[in-house]
Parts: structure tokens; sequence; C-alpha cells
């Protein structure tokens, strides 16, 4: 669930009030969204995906809010690092072109011959 | 503390008390900015229609497809490999699937993809250098396609969901809903809706799948829709106990394993989940993806970033170290079952109304067995399109435009009191569907008895969603939902009641077998009151004239 709206890096663009699809957050009277309703976070990251300021943490526990240090997960390098996994963000490149799964599909089905469709001719008994 | 915000605490304005709405009108409604919804947005523009897009959440970020990854089902116009495609789920589907509708959403898929290649979507580049079109990673699939909408000149109303469809004499005129945030009301008055609002996964935190409560098939009934496949609607995902993230195809890599270490056998993402569930009653299950060769292990991590995100966050390493799995339910998101269609532009049957993407029954395709991602991908993209084809050539067969009608609202539950004192408590609902639909030896393993006993207190939750809808604009949509998943819950313990065998997803205890004689899809019919029919014929769904005709 979103944990962290970090007010060093926040630039008040609320594009996060704006994409959360469970509207999670409210815009703040200072300009730094507010996380409203955490409980109807549904841990999809997609906050953290369109953030320009990496400044959103969305801890990995879908089910129960966890304590978070800032600090911490700047040295561990874990702000902003969705983004950059999707090649979004100035100066990057979408990571889509990367895709492998074509190649994952194709291994999966040399593994797994024909067998499949041999066994669902429509004739086979239903 | 902040302010609260209109959406918490502001009151909701009640139905017919429409001085302050949003007044809109269009050709073309589109309820839903999933995959679906803007393939159907886009289409029906194309088609020379005025198109309102309204979401629940944000077009782009909405639904089960955007914070994900997807394979798509893709072949080539090959002969051969369109017939290996067509055959490889008929088995698992339990023969319920047709091949007239797969060679449509093949074709379909086939041209969309090219239309996404052409859009610039940025493929990735195979070894002979020509573009690979299996997968669409989510987030930059629904980034493109919401400027595509945008592009087409629809209008969108993100976190505008649509409470009830408006209807009259000439069948279905619009939909009402509420701007969540300011809780202003909205109301567009069009001569098509297309509901593509997903499935229904019951609020389970399955990835993305939150915003996908069932509500467009609750509006569809209202008006008289029927549903078809509603028995296959169990699907789970496994996900890492603590995370959202359910990504089954990976989990073909796994080893499941014991608390103490020890392998439990024939377990396994495909055939072997029935284990995996069966044990989860009793004691945790950990999986370690320790299947995936060296040369694989690259390629998983560049096709699925948001696979690995929660095991980066958490610092585990599923190639080497074992984690605890759940399984999350998925419902009909990645179930089969949806609104019946009646024709190949995916109309409902009801005047004015087209279903496409999940919220669309799927047994066209894929039968009884979910056909996975790739398979849901390529319905929602080929049924959008025609949905939206259709809802706007039957807008423009209407001729006067929409602003001139007078429709009313259908909508019912949750929205308008039967009468009686007591407010709706949408938490104490929620949580009494959720504990009928979870359970893996209720909804997984089923039997006539223990449907019969979840039917029993459903039918008691369905009287509490009569209840007066509370005052606020966030109560009012969650007790809309909440009524929405209930309605799934007694559509599919009713029509699962109905399949006395073993078939698909279907597992049903009491009878463990396929039986042929019932190899005919059910359809299912009625709110207060549910009725469930088998389909005459094989195929009435096929209109093979209509099909002949209609553009692939």
């Amino acid at each position: 669930m979103i944990e962290l709206v970090s007010r060093d890096r926040c630039v008040s663009c609320d594009i996060c009030v704006k994409v959360c699809p469970t509207q999670v957050f409210d815009p703040g009277l200072d300009g730094v969204p507010v996380i409203a309703r955490q409980e109807d976070c549904q841990t999809c990251f997609m906050c953290e995906a369109y953030c320009p300021a990496d400044a959103l943490y969305v801890a990995p526990d879908a089910d129960h809010p966890v304590q978070v240090e800032e600090s911490a997960l700047i040295a561990a390098g874990k702000l902003g690092k969705y983004r950059a996994s999707l090649g979004w963000g100035t100066g990057r490149v979408s990571t889509a072109q990367q895709d492998d799964s074509y190649r994952i599909l194709a291994l999966s089905e040399r593994l797994a011959p024909k067998k499949a469709a041999a066994a669902s001719h429509p004739s086979a008994p239903a | 503390m902040p302010p609260p915000s209109a959406f918490d605490a502001s009151p909701a304005p009640r139905p017919g008390n429409e001085a302050d709405a949003l007044q809109l009108d269009a050709d073309v409604l589109v309820l839903g900015g999933g995959p679906a919804g803007t393939w159907a947005a886009i289409s029906a523009a194309a088609g020379g229609a005025r198109v309102i897009l309204a979401d629940k959440g944000w077009c782009g970020a909405s639904g089960a497809t955007a914070p994900s990854g997807t394979g798509v089902w893709y072949v080539p116009p090959q002969p051969e490999l369109r017939e290996e495609a067509r055959a490889s789920r008929e088995s698992l589907g339990g023969f319920l699937s047709e091949r007239l509708w797969m060679d449509r959403v093949l074709d379909r898929t086939y041209a969309n993809m090219a239309q996404i290649a052409e859009w610039g979507y940025p493929f990735p580049v195979d070894e002979e250098g020509k573009q690979a079109r299996r997968s669409l990673q989510g987030p930059e699939y629904m980034r493109l396609m919401r400027r595509q909408v945008i592009a087409a000149g629809v209008r969108i109303l993100d976190h505008s969901p649509a409470l009830e469809l408006l209807s009259d004499d000439h069948g279905v005129a619009g939909a009402a809903g509420i701007e969540r945030r300011s809780g202003r009301r909205w109301r567009v008055k069009a001569n098509a809706v297309v509901i593509a609002t997903g499935g229904c996964a019951f609020l389970s935190k399955a990835l993305g799948c939150d915003v996908l409560t069932g509500d467009g098939g609750l509006m569809a009934a209202e008006v008289g829709a029927d549903f078809s496949g509603m028995e296959f609607s169990n699907a789970y995902g496994i996900s890492p106990a603590f995370a959202s993230v359910t990504k089954t195809a990976f989990y073909r890599y796994a080893t499941f394993y014991h608390g103490d270490g020890r392998v439990l056998e024939g377990a396994g993402s495909a055939k072997g989940r029935s284990i995996i569930a069966r044990t989860l009653l009793s004691e945790p299950v950990f999986a370690q993806l320790d299947q995936a060769h060296e040369g694989l292990r690259e390629s998983l991590r560049k096709s699925q970033p948001n696979f690995f995100l929660p095991f980066d966050k958490a610092g585990i390493d599923p190639l080497t170290q074992r984690f605890p799995v759940t399984m999350r339910l998925e419902g009909t998101v990645r179930g089969t079952g949806g609104i019946r269609l009646a024709n190949a532009e995916c109309a409902t049957g009801v005047p004015g109304l087209y279903a496409a993407g999940d919220a669309a029954t799927r047994e066209l395709i894929c039968g009884g067995f979910t056909g996975g991602g790739s398979h849901n991908a390529a319905w929602a993209m080929s049924s959008g399109y025609w949905a939206g084809g259709g809802a706007a050539a039957h807008a423009r067969s209407l001729g006067a435009s929409a602003a001139t009608r007078t429709p009313k609202g259908a909508g019912r539950a949750a929205l308008r009191s039967a009468g009686g004192e007591r407010t709706l408590d949408h938490h104490a609902v929620v949580k009494a569907v959720q504990d009928e639909v979870f359970p893996y030896d209720r909804n997984l393993f089923r039997s006539t008895a223990k449907l019969n006993d979840s039917l029993g207190r459903l039918d008691q939750v369905w009287q509490q969603v009569q209840d007066h809808p509370a005052d606020t604009v966030r109560d009012l949509v969650r007790g809309r939902e909440a009524a929405a998943m209930t309605a799934t819950a007694r559509w599919m313990y009713t029509t699962a009641r109905e399949r006395r065998e073993t078939r698909g997803m279907h597992k049903h205890e009491d009878f463990h077998d396929q039986d042929p004689s019932q190899r005919r899809r059910l359809v299912t019919s009625g709110i207060d009151v549910i009725s469930v029919r088998a389909e005459s014929g094989s195929g009435p769904v096929q209109a093979p004239a209509q099909l002949a005709g209609a553009a692939p």
C-alpha cells in the first residue's frame, strides 16, 4: 500500500491525485498531496509510475500498512525504481521494446509440443 | 489533518435531484476506460459518433491491464498456426467455445495490433528484425490508448463511476453517475451505451482489480440483459502472500514447497493449482522460481517489470529464495462468464446496450476455462472494436439526437430504498459476500450442499442492499459496488448449482466428471429472482448470417 509522499521531493503537480484509480490521495493544503484513504489503495503502483519526482513509495504489502523510513528507502534506491524499470521519464526509453515475452512464449511452446492440440480436436468426446 | 474532501463528507444528491448535475448528450456512451472501453470509444468515433467515455478511476491507470503486462492471443493468418491456436484451448474450456468467434477474434486482434504499432507502440524487434507483437506492457499500452481516445475526439469523464443506466421505450438511453471528488452528479443521454466495466474480483486486491466490482453487470441486468457462463467465475491468481501481483504465468517456473522445505508434490500453476489451494486451507505454501534456467532469468525480468517489483521492494529474489504464496480471487475477471451477447456486434439483446471485454462472456472463445491474459486481451480489443462500431451504427439508425429523449434511471439496489428505516452498511455487505466467494473450499471446490448454503446467506445479503443508501458520495459508490458484488455472487452460485458436472474451471465435488449431455452454455437472468436455462441449440450466439456479413 501507499506509504510515503516525500515532502522533499514532491513538486505539487497533483498527478498522483489524478491518476490513482481508487482515489487514495487528496490535494494537500500546502500543495503536497495527502494519503487520505490508504485502505482503498490496491497496490497497483500506478502512482509511482506516473510521479515525475519519484516522490512516492508503495510498499509491496497489499493487505497491511507498514512503517517506512524515507532516508532508508532513498539509500536503498527504492524511490522511483518502478518508473525507471518502465523506462518512463525524461531521457529514458520505454522498456516495452525490450519486452522478451515473445522469447519466453516461443520457448515454452517448444517445451510443450502439440500434445494439447491433438487431444482437443473437436471430435474428441465432450 | 486536511479537511475531508467532498468524496468523504458531502451528502450525495439523491437520484432524481438533477438540478446541479452535469448534463451531457452523445451518440455513444462508453462505460469503462480499460482496453475494451478505449477500443470501443475509438471505434465508435471512427464510425462517426459523438462519444463520451466515463471511467470509475482514471482512464489509462484504471483496471486490470494498466498495472500489468499481458500476452496477446496474436496469431499470424497461416492456416496451420490458426488451427493450432483454435484447438489448443478447446478441451480445457469444455468444448463450449465457437470456432467462428475464435476466427473473428484472431483476425480482429491481428489487425488491431497492427493499428497499435502504427500508433507508435514500441514493440520489441525479434532476431529477424520483425516486430514481436505477442504481448503488451500494461502501463505503456494504456497510456497510448488514452492518447488515442483523446485524439479521436472522445470526451473522457475520469473518476466518474456510473451508478445506473437510463432507459425509455426505445431501450437504453444513457447513464447517470457521480464525479467522486466533487460529488457532482452526471447524466449523459446517449442513443447507445457500451458496458466495458470489466469483470468482478470482489475487492480481493488482485493486481488492478479493486475497481472491478461487477457494476456494469448489475446495470445491464436492471434493464433486462442476460448472462452466460456465470458458473465459470472462480479463477484464482497466484501471488506472493504479502503482495498484489497476481501473475500466475510465471509460476510455471516455480517449485512449490511445504513450510519444512519438502516439495509439494503435484503442485503447479496450471493443472496443479487445486493442490496449492487445498494445501493452503491448512498450512502455508511457499514457492521459488527455481525452474527458470539461467538463460531465461533476464528475459523474465525484462518481460514483466511489475512481477519483480514487490520482490525487489521486499528484498526477496524469487529465483533463488522461497517466499509464501496465496491465491487471490480473480472472479469473472479471469473467469469467462459475463453479459450474454446476442450478435456479432456485441449487442446484448436490450436495444441500445452493448457489452465488451471482461464485462461480457468470453465463453465464445474460451469456453469454461480462462484462456489466460492473452485471450482476454485479444477479446477486449476485438469485442471493444465491434461493440463501439455496433453502438455507433445503432445510434445512427435512431436518427434523432439522444438530447430529445426523456429517459428514467433504471437502477434500484443501493440507489433507491425499497422502504424501511435502515441505512445500508456496505462494509458488512462486502465482508459477507467475500466470506462466500473467497474460500477455496466453497468457490473453487464446489458442491450442491455448499452452494445452497451460500445462496441462502447471499439471499439475505441481497435484502440488506435494499436498505437506504448512505449519505456521502463515497458510501453511495461503495454501496452500489457492494450491491453489484452481491448480485454477481448470486448469479455465479445459482448458475453453478445448475451445472451438475465438472467442466472447465467449474469443479463439482458431487460430480467429478464432464457429462457429455451437459455440453451447452447456461444462461442466467433476473436480479431479485434468478433463473437459469440451457442455451437452446449448439450456438445461438453464432448468428451465422450476420457473422458472415460482418467485417472480421
